[in-house]
């Protein structure tokens, strides 16, 4: 189970965090949505520890991690697996060395054992025959999928997702979209999703959180989250420039008008 | 007067404001030497990342500096040379060049060279690293990263500058042999009997103390730079660039001090 208590975080004066609190029950898929830079990210890095509350709990299982030592924390992580945003591949390495990172950290498997367990890692996320490429010579959605299989690899109970379908093409999204349910159903893990792909949330979510100006202001299944009433979901959801959100240098009056 | 009293305000402000920024940063340095030194000594050891550091610090920089300590042998020889001729004191030469070679020229130099090449690699992969995200995706593998990417190059930066500059030491003294007793036709048996003679072995092992520490401050000032990379293409260019001025300007400014705390 993950927990944010009243989580708040600034960086300098910029107050990203003022009160976040959710509560993830084991196995459940919650996808996180919120517009860009409204500190979606940062929760993912607070509930991976990378990032540490100015001031609330985050808890793991029961455990609060921003109190753990350097060694524990590191420990905890193994229950995570995490995908990031432009996949974060390791460039120096190949596609199965990336794969089979966590496994080889581990010191107990000969690289041989280490590459066999990749590729059927890989295989899982439906790559074949790639396990000796390095990641410049991969296309934006087999990273990502090689990105998904390194977060898959070691078996983790926690998986994270940054931004999984941004920045690619609709039907390669639509694949990812697909993995990440299928991925859910049989490794039966829980899963934390930020994202402002509705498309994206719809499909993959049990649940669907909003973060505006730091807080939650709305949790509920897709349905819910399709009818509501709150103008603020509503405006996001349905993607409008008009409405309680203000888009940043950008005079909302003068577009109403021309349009 | 008023507008002068409004400029010299500024000044002072400005002044300590950079005084308190050199302070931070000073201190965010020693910060990451510690956790650095500290994971140096938890096993399990990083030895194939340390393998591969140092073949990337120091043998790849072999011909770069074998190069620069053969002309800098070559051109102190044809200068003092020339200077010593005029007092008659010609024959001194292979003292004087091996004497500079081993106490400043070779840990200094390499040191230069080390930082222009493999402290520049350094800041440039681990700002890459860090705004690409692999930095916190290795965080996210549960490996530290000051554990997997900084303890190697710390060691291989120990290592690796007093071994290159032992040979700039050596190189440098041929080259001056070259000049000496190839181009000024002064004995042979003099040249290597004047390097002889006065070199004692405190010159060699302090001027290998002196590469030691630069090693050691190129490899912690260019991670740190590269480690707090932010703000993209232009960020990792940034901290490339501050990574080689820093290390440099420490590397001189250090040297003096070194110098007159082990020489004398």
């Amino acid at each position: 189970m993950i927990r944010l208590d009243e989580v708040y975080k600034a960086f300098n004066s910029n107050h990203v965090l003022t009160g976040t609190s959710f509560v993830v029950k084991k196995g459940e898929s919650r996808v996180v949505i919120g517009g860009s830079g409204s500190g979606k990210s940062v929760i993912l890095k607070h509930i991976v520890g990378i990032l540490k509350p100015d001031r609330g709990r985050v808890l793991i299982d029961d455990l609060d991690i921003a109190g753990l030592k350097e060694h524990d924390l590191y420990e905890i992580r193994k229950k995570f697996g995490m995908l990031f945003q432009m996949a974060a591949l390791f460039d120096s390495m190949s596609v199965w060395e990336n794969v089979g990172f966590a496994i080889s950290r581990k010191g107990t498997l000969k690289p041989a054992e280490i590459k066999e367990i990749s590729i059927e890692k890989l295989k899982l996320v439906g790559l074949v025959n790639v396990e000796n490429l390095m990641p410049s010579e991969l296309s934006g959605g087999m990273k990502k999928r090689v990105g998904l299989a390194r977060a898959i690899a070691h078996e983790p109970e926690i998986l994270l997702y940054d931004e999984p379908t941004t920045g690619l093409d609709p039907i390669t999204a639509d694949a990812i979209n697909d993995l990440i349910v299928d991925l859910r159903e049989r490794l039966k893990v829980t899963s934390v999703a930020i994202t402002h792909d509705m498309h994206s949330s719809y499909k993959i979510a049990d649940s669907i959180s909003m973060l505006y100006q730091g807080k939650i202001i709305a949790t509920g299944t897709p349905d819910e989250i399709r009818n509501t009433a709150n103008p603020i979901v509503r405006q996001f959801i349905t993607g409008s420039a008009v409405g309680p959100i203000k888009v940043e240098g950008v005079n909302n009056e003068r577009t109403v008008n021309r349009a | 007067m008023i507008r002068l009293i409004e400029r010299l305000g500024r000044f002072i402000i400005s002044f300590f404001r950079n005084g308190v920024a050199v302070a931070e940063e000073t201190g965010r340095i020693l910060l990451l030497l510690s956790a650095t030194l500290k994971q140096l000594i938890i096993p399990p050891f990083e030895f194939a990342n340390i393998f591969k550091q140092m073949l990337e610090v120091g043998v790849r920089s072999v011909p770069v500096v074998m190069v620069t300590a053969i002309f800098t042998g070559m051109v102190f020889a044809l200068q003092t040379y020339t200077g010593f001729k005029r007092f008659g004191a010609e024959t001194l030469v292979g003292t004087v060049v091996a004497l500079s070679m081993t106490r400043e020229l070779g840990p200094v130099l390499t040191g230069l060279i080390v930082s222009g090449r493999a402290g520049a690699a350094m800041a440039a992969e681990l700002g890459t690293m860090r705004v690409t995200e692999q930095i916190d995706a290795l965080e996210t593998l549960a490996t530290n990263p000051v554990k997997y990417l900084i303890v190697p190059r710390f060691v291989a930066g120990l290592i690796m500058m007093p071994a290159l500059s032992v040979c700039a030491d050596i190189i440098g003294i041929i080259g001056g042999y070259f000049i000496t007793v190839g181009l000024f036709k002064t004995s042979s048996v003099v040249y290597w009997n004047q390097t002889w003679n006065y070199l004692e072995s405190a010159d060699i092992y302090n001027g290998l103390i002196k590469a030691c520490f630069f090693g050691g401050a190129i490899s912690i000032i260019s991670s740190y730079k590269g480690f707090y990379t932010s703000g993209g293409a232009e960020g990792v260019g940034k901290a490339t660039t501050g990574a080689v001025v820093l290390s440099s300007m420490t590397i001189l400014i250090s040297d003096y001090f070194l110098s007159s705390w082990l020489f004398n």
